[in-house]
C-alpha cells in the first residue's frame, strides 16, 4: 500500500444512528469506531439492512448521525455550519449503486456540475472535465447523455464527477453492484489506480467479498449496526472470528457438516494470488498420500483461481504436516478446519 | 352565417382568447411555479423540511382549487375592478383566471419536480450543492420535459376556464359562443366556436408534446 501513512483521515468515534418515527425506532448504527488512513482502500462489508450505506452516509452527513462523532481532516463534520459542511463535502467524493447522473446533461457537463457548484469558471471546469474524461478513458463520449452509455460507462462518469473537485476521499456505496462481473473488475481496477495515482483514500461499501479481496488493504465487518471485525483483509478472511463474519464470509454455510472421527478438514483459499495448476494433484503427488475433495468452488480467471476448497486430509499426523508444509512452501493460504466444516 | 361581419367576430374573439390564455398562463406560472417548488422543497422528505410552510400553503392551495370557477369569478369581482379597472372584457378577466389558475400550476410543478429522482438530488448534496443550487440546477433541469407536458396542461385547462367566463362577460369565444348560441339560438354559430376552442386545445396540446420530447435526453 504505497500511499498509506498512518495517520487517519477519517476517524469515526461513537458513532450511532437511529431512525425514529412515530411509532418505532430502528437503531441501525451502533456504537461504531473506526479509523480510516490517507491513501488506503477501506472496505466496510456485511450482509443486506446491516447498516453500510447508513454508515457511509453519516461520513459526509447525508444522514446526521444520532450521537457520536465523525471527523474528517481533522474537523469534526457534526459540528460545522450549513456552509462549512458544503465546503467539506466538496472534499469527499462519492459514487452510488445507481449512478445518480443528472440525465438531461451529458458526460461532459455532468463532470463540470460539481465544478460548477464550486463556482469554476466553465472554460477551467470543460478543461478539467476534458482530463478527467481522459482519466477514465471516455473521451470519445463527452457529448453522450447517459441513457446513451452502458452500465459501465455512466459509472466512469460518475468516478470522473466524484473526483471533479480533487476530493481527499472517494466514498462508494455499492458501486459495483448493479454491474455484470467483468466491468465490476474493470471499474475496481480503476479504482485502484486512482487511488495509487492520485493517493485518494477510497471506502468501499459492498456486500461481496470479491470486491473486498480484490482492492481493499482492511475491512470492517458489519452485522446488525455494529462493527463485528476488523483488520487487514486476509487476517479477517482466513480467520473469521464471530458467527456473523462466518455467515458472510461462507455464505452457503447454514448447516455444518461433521465427518465421524475421520481426518481433519483443510480449507484452501485462492485470492487470485496463485495461478490455475492442479494444485491437489501436485500435492499427493509430493507427498505420498491420498486426500479426498469434500468441497470445491473454485473458479479460473485470467489464468488465476480464485475461490475455495476444502480438503479431507490423511490421519497420519506425518503425512498431514507434510501437506500443509507442502501448502505453506507454493504459498497458499489455507485454515485448518478441524473435524467439521461450514460450507 | 359567414358575413364579413362574423368573420371579424370571430377573429377578434379568436385574439381575446387567445390574449387571456397566454396573459393568465404567463402570470400564473410566475406565481405557481415558485410555489410548487416551496411545496417540494419544504415537503418532509424535501431537501429543506419546513412543515407549517407546507402545510399552510398547502391549504391555500386546496381552498383555491375547490372554489367553483363560476363562483369565483363572480366573488372577487370587487377585487378584479380594483386591479384591472373594470369587472368586463378580456383584460378583467385575466384576474380570475390567474386566481383560479396560479394553485393548479403550482400542483402540476409539484407534481413534476417530485418525479425527480431521490439519488440524483443526493448525490448533488453530496457534492455540496445548497438548496438554492439544487432547485435551479437539478430540480428544473431535470424535470424540464415533464414541466413542458404540464404547461401544455396548464395552457388548455385555461383556455378551457377563458371560455367559462364568457359566461360573466369575460369576452373572447366563449362570449361569442354564448352570445350566439344560447341567447340567439344561432346553434351553428357555437358549434363554430367550440370547433376553433378544440382546435386551439389539439394545436397547444400537439405542440407542447413536440416540445417536452424534443428536450428530453433520456430517449434518444
Ligand atoms: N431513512 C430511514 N428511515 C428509517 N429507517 C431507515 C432509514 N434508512 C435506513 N433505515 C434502516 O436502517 C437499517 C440499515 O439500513 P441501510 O440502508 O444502512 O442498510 P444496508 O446495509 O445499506 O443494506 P443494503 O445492502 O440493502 O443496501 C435498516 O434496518 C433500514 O431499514
Ligand atoms: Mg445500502
Amino acid at each position: 500500500m504505497p500511499n498509506t501513512d498512518q495517520t487517519p483521515i477519517i476517524q469515526i468515534k461513537g458513532l450511532n444512528k437511529t431512525f425514529k418515527s412515530d411509532a418505532s425506532a430502528v437503531v441501525a448504527l451502533d456504537d461504531i469506531n473506526i479509523d480510516i488512513m490517507h491513501g488506503e482502500i477501506f472496505g466496510v462489508i456485511g450482509l443486506s439492512g446491516a447498516g453500510k450505506s447508513t454508515l457511509v452516509r453519516c461520513i459526509n452527513l447525508l444522514e446526521r448521525p444520532t450521537a457520536g462523532q465523525v471527523i474528517f481532516d481533522g474537523r469534526d463534520m457534526t459540528q460545522l455550519s450549513a456552509k462549512e459542511l458544503r465546503r467539506a463535502r466538496q472534499s469527499i467524493g462519492m459514487i452510488f449503486q445507481g449512478f445518480n447522473l443528472l440525465m438531461q446533461r451529458n458526460a461532459l457537463d455532468n463532470i463540470c456540475f460539481p465544478l460548477e457548484l464550486a463556482g469554476v469558471s466553465r472554460k477551467a471546469a470543460v478543461k478539467r472535465a476534458e482530463e478527467l474524461l481522459e482519466t477514465v478513458g471516455l473521451s470519445d463520449k463527452a457529448k453522450s447523455y447517459p441513457s446513451q452509455l452502458s452500465g459501465g460507462q455512466k459509472q466512469r462518469i460518475a468516478i470522473a464527477r466524484a473526483l471533479a473537485n480533487n476530493p481527499k476521499v472517494l466514498l462508494c456505496d455499492e458501486a459495483t453492484s448493479a454491474l455484470d462481473p467483468t466491468t465490476t473488475q474493470s471499474i475496481l481496477a480503476l479504482l485502484k489506480e486512482l487511488n495509487q495515482k492520485l493517493g485518494v483514500t477510497v471506502v468501499i461499501i459492498t456486500h461481496e467479498m470479491k470486491v473486498i479481496e480484490q482492492i481493499c488493504s482492511r475491512v470492517a465487518i458489519i452485522a446488525e449496526s455494529r462493527i463485528v471485525e476488523m483488520g487487514m483483509v486476509e487476517d479477517v478472511f482466513r480467520h473469521p472470528k464471530t458467527a456473523a463474519a462466518k455467515k458472510l464470509i461462507y455464505p452457503m454455510g447454514q448447516q455444518v457438516e461433521t465427518f465421524t472421527g475421520k481426518g481433519n478438514f483443510v480449507r484452501l483459499v485462492f485470492n487470485g494470488d496463485v495461478t490455475a495448476r492442479p494444485i491437489v494433484a501436485d500435492m499427493v503427488l509430493t507427498c505420498g498420500a491420498p486426500v479426498s475433495i469434500a468441497f470445491a468452488d473454485t473458479k479460473e480467471i485470467d489464468g488465476m483461481t480464485y475461490g475455495q476448497m476444502i480438503l479431507q486430509m490423511p490421519d497420519n499426523p506425518a503425512t498431514y504436516q507434510r501437506m500443509l508444509n507442502y501448502l505453506d512452501d507454493e504459498g497458499i493460504p489455507y485454515n485448518e478446519e478441524g473435524e467439521s466444516y461450514v460450507q | 352565417m359567414f358575413s364579413e361581419q362574423m368573420i371579424l367576430v370571430t377573429l377578434q374573439g379568436l385574439g381575446e382568447s387567445l390574449y387571456m390564455t397566454l396573459l393568465s398562463t404567463l402570470v400564473a406560472y410566475i406565481i405557481g411555479l415558485p410555489l410548487g417548488l416551496i411545496l417540494v422543497v419544504t415537503d418532509k422528505n424535501g431537501i429543506h423540511p419546513n412543515a407549517p410552510v407546507n402545510q399552510i400553503l398547502g391549504a391555500i392551495i386546496n381552498i383555491l382549487r375547490s372554489v367553483p370557477f363560476l363562483i369565483l369569478l363572480v366573488a372577487i369581482i370587487p377585487f378584479t375592478r380594483l386591479i384591472a379597472g373594470t369587472s368586463i372584457g378580456s383584460t378583467a378577466t385575466v384576474v380570475p383566471l390567474v386566481i383560479a389558475a396560479a394553485p393548479f400550476v403550482a400542483r402540476v410543478v409539484e407534481g413534476s419536480i417530485k418525479e425527480v429522482d431521490r439519488g440524483v438530488i443526493e448525490a448533488s448534496l453530496s457534492m455540496g450543492a445548497s438548496t438554492m443550487q439544487v432547485v435551479r440546477k437539478v430540480l428544473v433541469p431535470e424535470a424540464m420535459p415533464s414541466l413542458l407536458t404540464g404547461l401544455a396542461l396548464s395552457l388548455t385547462t385555461i383556455l378551457s376556464y377563458s371560455a367559462m367566463a364568457g359566461f360573466v362577460a369575460g369576452g373572447g369565444l366563449g362570449a361569442i359562443a354564448i352570445n350566439y348560441g344560447y341567447y340567439r339560438k344561432e346553434t351553428d354559430i357555437m358549434l363554430l366556436m367550440v370547433v376553433i376552442l378544440v382546435i386551439i386545445v389539439q394545436v397547444f396540446q400537439g405542440i407542447g408534446n413536440w416540445i417536452a420530447r424534443r428536450a428530453d435526453k433520456r430517449i434518444h
